[in-house]
């Protein structure tokens, strides 16, 4: 049988969320409990009560990602304080899914990868979207925009990512569409503010509504003055950023004058 | 922790004992997360960080002892505070609060 320390590593390198909880404070310090998603548990901090309540907590961080200690009592009362308990979590990589397969999506999909994203580069047209053009990215896929989020679009959650860079409303826009109906945490589409104004007028054509398009950050990024694909992709990873973190760092959605 | 798996596998190929430091909390600022882990070998080799660089010398120090079995698995705090300006600790103004422990599990 493995060990908890060999299913653990073997998890994490394999990419299955796991969350590792160690007994710090309390009587068996250094007790170890590993939990999976499935709810599959190995080891055991000292009773099977405790044991219970900490794969359950466990299962919930995963979701979100973070590793904190948590306080019990002896068989896992909550508001106690005797066993102090940290929770290591391993959630699954958070996804960025890229529209569009042009020059800036190839500065993007890196700087996706360096910040831990699962990448996903998406274009309709064959000719560009190619594996040979954006060899960084997880994966490559030729297809509409509103076809691969009907088949994705349900496991898309707070911590993952749309942007939109086609500029070309026949396919931002089944893109938004498919992407509005989600979870996804960030949704930023690229174009000037001229762009951005035409394509609000066919969204909304389209039967979304204002309230809806308040999710869409356009033009995408932060206010950093970028021009190149890697400033651009800087400013844009700048803003997944802050969104997430609920820093106010100044967006160009927010702001009036030319974006260069 | 991922990117300190290999070391871990290598020292432990060769029958070497591994001490593990985990970030469990940090006060303040603090330059890693929680579940930031650096692994230590009895002879003092580290894969992996828990700070900017700024405890990991004392961290080494504290794994030996207890892979030595001079000291027992438990928490170790490094702060930083004007009338220690030469102990260790780190220069951001936070605390850090590390587990420790023999990885045998």
């Amino acid at each position: 049988m493995r060990s908890i320390y060999e299913r653990f590593r073997d998890s994490i390198r394999s990419e299955v969320p796991v969350a590792l909880a160690t007994l710090i404070e309390g009587p068996e310090v250094g007790a170890k409990l590993l939990v999976e998603e499935s709810g599959f548990a190995l080891g055991s901090l000292g009773g099977d009560a405790l044991d219970r309540v900490v794969s359950r907590d466990a299962i919930a961080m995963l979701e979100a990602g973070t590793s904190e200690v948590r306080h019990y009592g002896p068989e896992g009362e909550a508001r106690q304080h005797d066993l102090s308990v940290f929770i290591e979590c391993h959630a699954r990589r958070p996804h960025l899914v890229i529209f569009g397969a042009v020059d800036f999506t190839r500065a993007l999909a890196s700087q996706g990868k360096l910040l831990g994203f699962r990448v996903t580069v998406c274009d309709a047209r064959e000719v560009f979207a190619t594996r040979r053009r954006f060899p960084m990215a997880d994966e490559v896929v030729v297809d509409w925009p509103d076809r691969l989020l009907e088949r994705i679009g349900g496991d898309l959650g707070p911590r993952d990512a749309v942007c939109v860079l086609t500029h070309d409303a026949k396919f931002d826009v089944p893109a938004i569409m498919g992407a509005l109906p989600t979870r996804v945490g960030y949704l930023g589409a690229m174009g000037s503010r001229q762009t951005h104004e035409k394509r609000v007028v066919r969204l909304l054509e389209e039967g979304v509504t204002s309230a809806e398009l308040e999710r869409v950050r356009s033009p995408i990024g932060l206010d950093i003055g970028g021009r190149t694909p890697e400033e651009t992709a800087v400013s844009i990873v700048a803003e997944i950023i802050a969104l997430r973190t609920g820093r106010e760092a100044p967006s160009l959605s927010e702001g009036k004058g030319s974006i260069h | 922790m991922d990117e300190i798996f290999d070391d871990i596998e290598r020292w432990f190929a060769a029958g070497e004992k591994v001490a593990i430091a985990r970030v469990v909390d940090i006060e303040g600022s603090g330059p890693r997360d929680p579940g930031a882990a650096m692994a230590v070998n009895a002879r003092g080799e580290v894969a992996g960080s828990v700070s900017g660089g700024c405890v990991e010398g004392a961290v080494v120090g504290e794994a030996i002892e207890l892979l030595e079995g001079r000291k027992k698995a438990g928490i170790t705090s490094f702060g930083y505070s004007d009338d220690e300006a030469f102990a260790v600790g780190l220069t951001c103004g936070g605390t850090i609060h590390l587990f420790i422990e023999e990885l045998d599990w």
